[in-house]
């Protein structure tokens, strides 16, 4: 149910502002949209709201956000509550988004969730205690050749499996950054095993 | 003006008309929930799927203009099939809940599934479940019956002018809410209970009362403001269950206020329903002989002059005169029916009226309002400036305190030198005024009923006069009554008669005892602690300040009892009709007035309300002309003189609490908690 429901034990901030260079991020956003057409940004004003605020939407950002453009508050309730990239509760830092849409289910993305929550103790969208990880089930991210894939938070790491997915949580864990992308460190989605065509390139000077 | 046919019937419809009103122009009505003339077009029900020729698929036919050469099918079999997919799914997770739904017996689903439904459902799944809203004491909600037709969501954004609702998540999680619980803080809000195709929004205070066909329906008029919307009084059994709104284009198209509605139940609490004597100080229950027998005894050797009368805000035109022609035969001069001591002057009708009309408000191009609150006094008229203000070239300025009244207002300033300023032309806005084609200016009883409402009369008139308002083909000068008897009062010429006295008169003759005998009318707005030692009679349907004070009560019969007249503010005379009869003892207002006239001596010469019509034509021929808003000459009104610096103030304090009725309802009284004055908002703890 996407009711507001006060009950709920989420700690809403009692209020929110723009830091000052997101302040100016924000007009630049305005502006793009000719007078009287403000209720236009309200995207990416959103958007920015929520980078802000450690990847989630409390009430007072959007608040913010609608009497900054000048519309009414359910106005923006509604886009916010519409678009399922706008979280309405906190998150953990990492927030994994596992795809298990058909082409990443077909190529085991079963699997993945499975090390998730076997890795981090939670279930779909659950948090850890620490806060450190949420996880969350989403429809077609739109990188189907390199399936199963998880977002976190802005990267996508691509040709999951059981082991890789663990071996991501660890190095998440252990602070580092692993590198985005194919785990299996193919170039883009070019064959897994390296190219299989154009091996030959001297009609273009033997240079790849 | 596109030529288009419909199930081969050739038609012209005007440009602009959608397929569904043309096809309802050429007789073949088509199944729709989401479609309403007066709301913008969502186009999300589906169920009003025609065919047309031509298109690879079914139109929505209520979001697609009328072109030239379309040939629309509404009975074929395939838009006959499409409308039975669309059926089914809106049912899929519709609760059957009809034997319980208050909807059920005028419900468009229930009715419309009837027609379109499948005879068992396919879908074998759980049905969804949606928490209810909170929206106030007026509409109980029940969201699993909602199918999303956004016309609530529509009439609160465009008609209310209150953004509140909307609709949140999506897909299948769509619910309609206000996301953040609070209730609907619009004078107009229980219009969504008549807007609601299912059961979804149904009236709280009318949960469980009754069925449609139960009801027997009188076509009335409403007399809680002075704008006169045509209602329907349901009632069964002697009591008036609801009150509804009945389509009048020119005056409350079909909304009326959240009052109109639900004050109904005061109807049934406080009422007077037999005579009282005041016996020992204490008022005691008595028949009409004895109550007759002590105002005759009290006036025996009382002279005219020493005698006054009092007209309230909910009396009608028949009891109105019929007083004033006893109180002439009693020789008395001194009768009001301003009981506010407003500064109207009843000599020239255009200067009391709401000239421009309701409708006409259409035309205007500029608005200047003074010392009103529309929304508050007359939420109609507010719903159509707003309306006007929708159509873009209106332009709205207020001298008051300001007020959200739902669309924007430039607010001059707080008084009457304001005012003065705009008649001098020292105000920048004067020049709007003279700019404007169609200018009208709405004077609010919060100007009139002051010191110095006449000098503010006068000055709104000289305004009208230099800004064009008060033309041959354009009448700009609006007075906004909050009293439904208050022009009738006026026409009928309730007013001092030669060397009479005023209200203000009247009560100070009656504190130092040179007036002894007040009949008040229904009249509960004044002070009653300055009547003095005078012997009151009061004449009225509920238990309110005036039967407290009085020393006689003659129970009288409220509105949804007895056949009525009454004029509303635009000047526009109206019958309001019988639906129940008055309880107990009570009588209709006229009735007791030609009895008494009899025990005093001084017969009033009509039987029967026939002959009291007939003779209200005689007093002015405009009680004569039903429903009509006929042009009134111009005239001078007002009087040269200082104004006060003191800003103007509102008349109504409490929307939900203006009259004997709506103080004495359960409902009434739960609105005003929550939303009038001193309400507690979602701020408080």
């Amino acid at each position: 149910m996407s009711a507001h429901d006060n009950s709920a034990p989420v700690a809403q901030p009692t209020s929110f502002a723009f830091t000052p260079e997101n302040l100016k991020k924000a007009q630049a956003h305005i502006a793009k949209y000719p007078p009287g057409r403000q209720a236009s940004a309200v995207l990416p004003l959103l958007d920015l709201a929520q980078r802000q605020h450690d990847n989630w939407l409390p009430r007072a950002a959007m608040d913010a956000v609608a009497d900054m453009l000048g519309m009414p508050r359910i106005r923006v309730y509604e886009v916010a509550t519409f678009y399922t990239m706008f979280n309405l509760k906190p998150v953990g830092k990492h927030f994994f988004q596992i795809c298990t849409t058909t082409p990443c289910w077909l190529r085991g993305s079963d699997e993945v969730v499975a090390a998730c929550k076997k890795k981090l103790g939670v279930g779909i969208g659950e948090t850890t205690a620490d806060g450190q990880f949420t996880l969350k089930e989403v429809e077609c991210l739109g990188a189907c050749v390199n399936a199963p894939i998880i977002q976190v938070n802005d990267d996508f790491y691509e040709d999951l499996d059981g082991v890789s997915t663990e071996a991501l949580i660890d190095a998440l864990k252990r602070g580092g950054k692993p590198p985005v992308g194919s785990v299996k460190k193919r170039q883009t989605s070019a064959p897994a095993g390296g190219p299989t065509t154009l091996k030959d390139l001297s009609f273009a000077g033997g240079k790849r | 003006m596109p030529k288009l046919t419909i199930n081969g019937k050739a038609i012209e419809v005007p440009a602009g008309t959608t397929v569904l009103q043309a096809c309802q122009q050429a007789g073949f009505e088509v199944a729709h929930f989401c479609f309403h003339a007066r709301l913008s077009i969502a186009g999300n029900c589906r169920m009003c799927l025609v065919e047309q020729e031509k298109a690879p698929k079914p139109i929505a036919s209520c979001a697609m203009p009328a072109a030239d050469g379309m040939v629309i099918h509404t009975d074929s079999e395939k838009a006959k099939k499409a409308r039975h997919g669309v059926m089914e799914f809106l049912l899929i997770n519709h609760p059957l809940d009809c034997p319980i739904c208050d909807q059920g017996g005028e419900c468009d689903l229930q009715d419309q599934a009837m027609a379109y439904g499948f005879d068992r459902g396919r879908y074998i799944e759980n049905k969804r479940a949606v928490k209810d809203k909170n929206f106030g004491p007026l509409v109980a909600t029940s969201m699993n019956r909602c199918i999303h037709c956004t016309r609530c969501i529509r009439f609160a954004t465009e008609i209310a002018g209150v953004e509140d609702l909307g609709a949140t998540g999506r897909g299948e999680d769509m619910e309609i809410g206000t996301y953040i619980e609070r209730t609907l803080s619009s004078e107009l809000s229980a219009n969504i209970v008549d807007l609601c195709p299912v059961g979804a929004l149904t009236a709280k205070p009318y949960a469980f009362v009754a069925r449609p066909w139960e009801l027997t329906k009188v076509e009335s008029v409403d007399v809680l403001d002075a704008v006169g919307s045509n209602i329907r009084v349901d009632a069964r059994g002697g009591q008036v269950l609801r009150v509804l709104p009945r389509l009048n284009e020119a005056i409350n198209e079909e909304w009326i206020s959240n009052k109109t509605r639900f004050a109904l139940d005061g109807l049934t609490r406080r009422r007077l329903d037999v005579p009282y004597v005041r016996k020992n100080g204490k008022l005691a229950e008595a028949t009409w002989h004895d109550a007759f027998g002590a105002i005759a005894a009290r006036l025996r050797g009382v002279s005219g002059p020493r005698i006054a009368a009092l007209a309230g805000d909910l009396a009608d035109c028949e009891s109105m005169l019929a007083l004033k022609e006893l109180m002439a035969a009693l020789g008395s001069p001194h009768l009001d029916c301003r009981q506010d001591g407003a500064a109207l002057d009843p000599s020239c009708r255009a200067g009391y009226l709401f000239n421009t009309t309701i409708a006409g408000i259409e035309e205007a191009d500029v608005c200047l309002l003074i010392g009103t609150h529309p929304r508050w006094e007359a939420p109609i008229v507010n719903a159509r400036l707003r309306k006007r203000w929708l159509q873009g070239g209106f332009k709205v300025a207020g001298i008051g305190a300001p007020r959200d009244l739902t669309y924007p207002v430039e607010w001059l300033g707080a008084g009457p030198e304001t005012l003065a300023d705009l008649v001098a032309g020292n105000h920048p806005f004067a020049e709007t005024l003279k700019a404007a084609k169609k200018p009208m200016l709405v004077l609010g009883q919060g100007a009139l009923r002051r010191r110095d409402g006449a000098a503010v009369l006068h000055l709104a008139r000289t305004l009208a006069e230099g800004a064009g308002m008060a033309r041959e083909d354009w009448n700009g000068f609006n007075v906004l009554h909050t009293a439904a008897a208050r022009v009738g009062g006026l026409d009928l010429g309730f007013v001092p008669q030669a060397s009479g006295r005023d209200t203000a008169g009247i009560l100070s003759a009656c504190e130092k005892g040179e007036i002894e005998f007040v009949y008040l009318l229904g009249a509960d707005e004044i002070d009653m602690k300055r009547l003095g030692k005078a012997f009151v009679v009061y004449q009225g349907h509920h238990g309110d300040a005036g039967a407290h004070r009085a020393d006689v009560v003659l129970p009288g019969a409220a509105y949804t009892e007895k056949d009525a007249t009454y004029v509303n503010t635009e000047g526009r005379v109206q019958h309001g009709r019988r639906a129940v009869f008055p309880p107990g003892e009570a009588r209709d207002d006229w009735t007791i007035l030609r009895a008494l006239s009899e025990v005093l001596g001084r017969k009033l010469p009509y039987d029967n309300l026939r002959a009291l019509r007939r003779h209200l034509v005689e007093v002015n021929p405009v009680f004569g002309r039903i429903d009509e808003t006929p042009r009134s000459a111009w005239g001078k009104f007002g009087q040269d003189g200082r104004v006060e610096r003191e800003p103007f103030a509102y008349p109504i304090a409490d929307f939900y609490r203006t009259d004997p009725i709506s103080r004495a309802s359960p409902t009434m009284a739960e609105c005003a908690a929550q939303f009038g004055a001193g309400a507690r908002t979602g701020t408080h703890g």
